[in-house]
C-alpha cells in the first residue's frame, strides 16, 4: 500500500482525480483564451464554464477573478484596494501580513480569535482569515463581517484553507482561495469580489483586474476539485477527536483545544520535546507532518501564530502540525499516534 | 483546424504533456522540509536546471512565475524602484507588448517619466535616437527582442551596450525568441512557457548575480522572497521539458521554420509584409491588403486560427499600436493579418490555408 504516511495536507493536499482527469482533457484545448478565433473560443467557453462551476460549487454570486493563487488573490484585494487603510488579525498567513505594518495587525485572544477593535475606521478593508493555516482555528466571520460594515468598512476573508471544507463566509466582500489546498492544481487560485468597486483595475486579462494568459486547464482542475464530494470529512473528523483525546492521554497538549477548529488540523505539543526532533523521527518513520506552515517549515522560526495567542517560544517550538485530507485513512493516523506516543514516552 | 498562431500560445508538446502527467502525483509542497516536499522541490529544481542550460546561462538566477506578464512587473517595478532618484526616466519602445507598456506607463504614478522610443516602417528602434534617449537619467531600459505582432528582432545587443554605458539595466521580454533565438544580453530576461509548446500558468524571470530587486507580492518567501506563493512542480517540470526540447530542436525547428517562412512568402506574394523581413522571426508573417477588412476575413474563415494581433488586443477592435507605430494608416491596418507557424506546421497546412485565406480575400474585394 501507501509506502509513506502523508499527513501535511495543510501545505498542500494530492490532486483528486476529477481535477486530474479534467485538467488532462484541458490540455488538448489548448489555445489562447483570448484568441478570436475558434479554437480561442473554444479554449474561452472552456474557462468561463470552469468559472461558472467554481462560483456555483462555492455558492458565489458576485465577480470571480482568477489568478495564479491565493498569494496572488490577496496582492490585489490588498495592494489595488480602493478602500483607505488596512488592518489585519495577527495570526494571518504571511501573504497577507508582509502588506500590513505592525501597527495596523488585529491582537487575538488565547484561542485565536481576532479582537475587533472599537473604532474600525469607515473604509478600511479587514482581512481575516476563515480557519488558520497552522492551528484550525475557525474564525467567526459572520459575526466579524457585521461588526465591519456596521463601521462601514469592509472585510477581506482569506479562505485557502476552508475553501472546500466549510461554507464560505458569503458576508464576505472579497474572498481569497487557492486550488492546490482542495485538490486542485498548484498555481491557480481565485479573489471573489462583490463589487469590482473595491478595486482598481490593473489592466489585461480577467475584466482588467489580473494580466497575464489564462491557464484553463488549471482552472478545469479547480472546478473539478471544487465539485468532488467531500463525505471523507466527517471520517477525518471522528479521527482528529479522537486523536486529541490521545495525544492529551499521552502527556501532550492541543493547541486551541477549546475553540472550534476544522477538523482536517491539528496543532499538538510535545512538552519537552523539538517540533524539529519531532519531525526528523517522524520523517525517518515515513510520515510528513510539519511544524507550522510549510512556507516557513524551512526556516523554524518561532511561529507567529502561536506567539499572536500567547504562548512562549520554548513552548512554541514544540508544536507540530498534523493535517488530514481524502485520502487519510484511519491507519495513517494510528501509525502517527504510535509513534508520537513512543517518542513522548521515551524522552520522560 | 489550421493552427497558425503560434505568437498567441503554441500546442502543448507531446512529451511536456507526458512530463505533466507523471509529475502530477508529486504532491508535495517544494517547501516542505520532509521527503515528500523534497521530491516535488527536486521537480522544481530539475526544471530550473533545464530552463537555464536552454537559456544558456550557468551565472545569475532564475525565478518562476505564473508567466511572462508577471515577470516583466516584477522586473519593471523592481528596477524602478530601485533606481537612484536622480534615475526617474523609463526607457522603452512603442512596440512592445502590454505587459510592459501598460508597466512602464503606470510609473508614472511613482514620479516617473516615461520615454517611448519610436520605431521605424520596418519596425525596429534607430539607435541614434536610442542612444541620444538613453543616458544617466534613466531608471531602466525595456526592449524585446521578437516582437509578438510582426516579428521583428530587434538590435537588443547594441541597445544595451548603449544602456550599459550609462549605467541602465535592461529588461528584454524575451517571450517569443526563447528557444528559437540565441538568448540576448541583458540583466533581466523574462520568458514563458506556453510559447514554446510548454503549459500556461508558468514563466520565469532571469536575473544577473547581484541584482537586488523588490517582490511585488508577500507571502511564504518563496524564490528568495522575489516571488511569494506555492510553486507547482507540475507546471515547471512541463516548462523544464519544453525548454529542453526547444533548445534540442532548435535547428531542426528553425530550418523547418524557414521553409515554412519561403513557401509563405511564395503562397502571399501579392501580399505587403508589416515589418523588417531580414530582421525578422521567420515564423511570423504579418500581411496586409489595402482596402481589405481582415476582422471580418477572419471571422469568415471557420477553419483557419490566425489573428489580427496579439491575442491579449484581440476583440478590443482597437487598432494595433504596433501596426500605427510602424506608420500604417489605420486603412492599412485593418487590412492586417498575423500568421505564426512554427514545430507542428505542415507546408500542406500553410498551402491550404493560404488558398482559403487568398480566396476569401479576392470573395471581399469582389464583393466590394
Amino acid at each position: 500500500m501507501k509506502s509513506r504516511i502523508y499527513l501535511d495536507h495543510a501545505a498542500t493536499t494530492p490532486l483528486l482525480e476529477h481535477a486530474r482527469a479534467a485538467m488532462l482533457e484541458g490540455f488538448a484545448a489548448w489555445a489562447n483564451p483570448s484568441s478570436p478565433h475558434a479554437a480561442g473560443r473554444e479554449a474561452r467557453a472552456l474557462l468561463e464554464d470552469a468559472r461558472a462551476r467554481i462560483a456555483a460549487a462555492l455558492d458565489w454570486d458576485g465577480q470571480v477573478i482568477l489568478t495564479s493563487g491565493a498569494s496572488e488573490a490577496l496582492a490585489i484585494a490588498i495592494g489595488r484596494s480602493t478602500g483607505s487603510g488596512v488592518l489585519a488579525g495577527a495570526t494571518e498567513h504571511d501573504a497577507v501580513l508582509r502588506h500590513v505594518p505592525a501597527a495596523q495587525r488585529l491582537a487575538v485572544d488565547a484561542g485565536g480569535h481576532v479582537l475587533l477593535p472599537d473604532g474600525v475606521a469607515p473604509g478600511a478593508l479587514v482581512a481575516v482569515q476563515q480557519v488558520n493555516s497552522e492551528t484550525g482555528v475557525i474564525q467567526p466571520l459572520d459575526a466579524i463581517a457585521e461588526l465591519v460594515h456596521a463601521a462601514d468598512a469592509h472585510l477581506l476573508a482569506d479562505c485557502s484553507q476552508s475553501a472546500g471544507k466549510l461554507p464560505l463566509p458569503r458576508s464576505a466582500d472579497m474572498i481569497a482561495l487557492s486550488a492546490h489546498k482542495l485538490g486542485g492544481p498548484i498555481g491557480i487560485g481565485a479573489l471573489l469580489v462583490r463589487d469590482l468597486g473595491l478595486l482598481r483595475p490593473s489592466g489585461g486579462q480577467e475584466q482588467g483586474y489580473r494580466a497575464g494568459t489564462e491557464a484553463m486547464p488549471l482552472a478545469r482542475g479547480f472546478a473539478a476539485a471544487l465539485e468532488a464530494p467531500r463525505g471523507w470529512l466527517a471520517d477525518v473528523a471522528d479521527w482528529r477527536a479522537a486523536l486529541d483525546s490521545a495525544i492529551v492521554k499521552a502527556g501532550g497538549e492541543v493547541v486551541a483545544g477549546g475553540v472550534p477548529r476544522l477538523c482536517t488540523i491539528g496543532s499538538y505539543r510535545m512538552p519537552g520535546v523539538s517540533a524539529q526532533a519531532q519531525l526528523i523521527r517522524l520523517d525517518m518513520a515515513g510520515i510528513a507532518v510539519s511544524a507550522g506552515s510549510a512556507c516557513s517549515s524551512g526556516s523554524l522560526r518561532t511561529s507567529h501564530v502561536l506567539a499572536a495567542m500567547g504562548w512562549d517560544e520554548s513552548a512554541a517550538s514544540q508544536v507540530i502540525r498534523v493535517s488530514m485530507g481524502h485520502d487519510t485513512r484511519a491507519t495513517d493516523i494510528d501509525a502517527f499516534l504510535a509513534q508520537w506516543q513512543a517518542m513522548a514516552t521515551g524522552t520522560r | 483546424m489550421i493552427y497558425l498562431d503560434y505568437q498567441a500560445t503554441t500546442a502543448l508538446a507531446p512529451e511536456v504533456a507526458a512530463a505533466m502527467t507523471a509529475v502530477m502525483d508529486h504532491y508535495g509542497n517544494p517547501n516542505s522540509a520532509h521527503r515528500i516536499g523534497r521530491i516535488a522541490a527536486a521537480d522544481v529544481e530539475l526544471a530550473r536546471d533545464r530552463i537555464m542550460a536552454a537559456l544558456g546561462r550557468s551565472d545569475g538566477r532564475l525565478v518562476f512565475t505564473s508567466g511572462a506578464t508577471e515577470a516583466l512587473n516584477i522586473a519593471i517595478l523592481g528596477a524602478a524602484r530601485t533606481a537612484p532618484a536622480s534615475r526617474r526616466r523609463v526607457v522603452t519602445l512603442a512596440t512592445e507588448h502590454a505587459a510592459v507598456r501598460d508597466t512602464v506607463l503606470s510609473l508614472r504614478h511613482e514620479g516617473f517619466e516615461p520615454v517611448i522610443l519610436p520605431v521605424g516602417r520596418d519596425g525596429l528602434v534607430d539607435l541614434d535616437v536610442a542612444e541620444a534617449a538613453i543616458d544617466e537619467r534613466a531608471a531602466l531600459l525595456a526592449v524585446m527582442q521578437v516582437n509578438n505582432e510582426i516579428g521583428v528582432i530587434q538590435p537588443v545587443a547594441q541597445l544595451g551596450a548603449i544602456a550599459r554605458r550609462c549605467g541602465v539595466p535592461v529588461i528584454c521580454d524575451a517571450v517569443q525568441g526563447f528557444g528559437r533565438l540565441p538568448v540576448p544580453e541583458a540583466d533581466m530576461i523574462a520568458i514563458t512557457a506556453h510559447k514554446i509548446h510548454g503549459p500556461k500558468g508558468v514563466g520565469a524571470l532571469w536575473l544577473r548575480d547581484g541584482l537586488d530587486i523588490p517582490p511585488l507580492m508577500h507571502g511564504g518567501g518563496q524564490e528568495d522572497g522575489l516571488r511569494p506563493g506555492t510553486l507547482s512542480p507540475m507546471l515547471c517540470a512541463g516548462f523544464g521539458v519544453a525548454a529542453q526540447l526547444a533548445a534540442e530542436r532548435r535547428e531542426a525547428d528553425i530550418a523547418h521554420v524557414e521553409t515554412l517562412w519561403a513557401r509563405a512568402r511564395d503562397l502571399f506574394a501579392e501580399w505587403r509584409v508589416n515589418g523588417s523581413t531580414e530582421q525578422r522571426y521567420h515564423g511570423n508573417l504579418n500581411i496586409r491588403r489595402t482596402g481589405l477588412d481582415a476582422a471580418r476575413l477572419i471571422s469568415t474563415l471557420r477553419t483557419v486560427a490566425l489573428s489580427l494581433g496579439s491575442a491579449c488586443a484581440s476583440g478590443t477592435g482597437r487598432p494595433s499600436h504596433v501596426l500605427k507605430a510602424i506608420g500604417l494608416k489605420d486603412e492599412e491596418a485593418r487590412g492586417a493579418l498575423r500568421l505564426g507557424f512554427g514545430r507542428y506546421t505542415t507546408v500542406e497546412e500553410l498551402e491550404q490555408a493560404a488558398a482559403l485565406i487568398n480566396e476569401a480575400a479576392a470573395t471581399q474585394r469582389v464583393a466590394a
